[in-house]
């Protein structure tokens, strides 16, 4: 019905998942059973290299953040599609070669555009 | 077996869509929405969509959440907002549209029991990933270009709209 076929060749991964999962629950759960429960202020308040907090980290950032993750989710798109290409280049050869050039010619214009309007500059 | 992992795959798939949906803490969506992706992946491994399944981890639960995440930190300064906004009505409406427009397709469709060209064991033969690169740099020229077009259109846009913000 579901195909009827088990891909049973993952079943290391579903393994390590299951590993993984029960090592950091574990832990969690061992350390709220031994640890002593004696707790103040400054004890709850969030660790970072021994400063204050000094506000709320919940702020809206910087429009360049933005930018860069939607850069990073492009090209990363774009190592999807050279991946497969990389794996069968033994059998498409020079063909191939020219198709993932004019491939990432397109893109590479994209590139010199956010380089020109400064979106990798940071400041 | 098979139908077990089928549906503990899909049921976790449902729950965590709806806790994107209903939780208060937008974050806590987000990463409700991370669960929903990994278990869509795993779907995709019980249809031996191998390569489907790696990239659908590598690009919807890495980049494009991360994505997600950071959308959530710029847009809304209100981060805690309420469960069901003004406009449930018209959600439920298009909702119930939409879902009556599946259940009709599903049962005016008929499914033909004629396996394609490529069958599971012949791409097992071949590899996966092999099958799909052959496919997508052979047959599929055209639309892998126009991909790239697309993803081209996309980079210009983003940053077209963010371009006010960078000049200051």
């Amino acid at each position: 019905m579901f195909g009827g076929y088990l891909p049973s060749n993952y079943l290391p991964i579903v393994v390590f998942i299951i590993i993984a999962i029960a090592f950091g629950a574990g832990t969690i759960v061992a350390g709220y059973l031994v640890r002593p429960k004696k707790t103040y202020p400054e004890k709850l308040s969030p660790y970072e290299s021994g400063m204050k907090p000094f506000s709320d980290a919940r702020t809206p950032f910087p429009m360049r953040y933005y930018i860069i993750a939607m850069l990073f989710v492009l090209f990363d798109i774009e190592v999807v599609f050279l991946y497969p290409w990389a794996v069968v280049f033994n059998k498409i050869g020079l063909y191939g070669l020219i198709e993932m050039m004019l491939f990432i010619a397109i893109l590479l214009v994209g590139y010199f555009y956010a380089w020109k309007k400064g979106a990798l500059e940071w400041d | 077996m098979l139908s077990f992992l089928f549906f503990y795959l899909a049921g976790v798939t449902v729950i965590s869509s709806l806790l994107v949906i209903s939780l208060r803490n937008i974050v806590y969506s987000v990463l409700a929405l991370l669960v929903a992706f990994i278990h869509i992946a795993g779907l995709y491994l019980l249809l031996n969509a191998e390569f489907i399944a790696a990239i659908q981890i590598v690009v919807y639960a890495g980049a494009i959440l991360i994505f997600y995440l950071f959308g959530v930190m710029f847009f809304s300064t209100n981060l805690k907002a309420k469960v069901i906004h003004h406009q449930y009505p018209i959600a439920i409406i298009i909702g119930l549209f939409i879902l009556g427009e599946f259940i009709v397709a599903i049962y005016s469709s008929t499914f033909s029991m004629n396996r394609g060209e490529y069958t599971v064991q012949k791409i097992a033969e071949a590899g996966n990933t092999e099958t799909i690169g052959m496919l997508l740099y052979g047959v599929y020229l055209l639309p892998v270009e126009i991909a790239s077009l697309i993803l081209l259109v996309a980079m210009i846009g983003a940053i077209f709209l963010a371009k006010r913000e960078l000049k200051t």
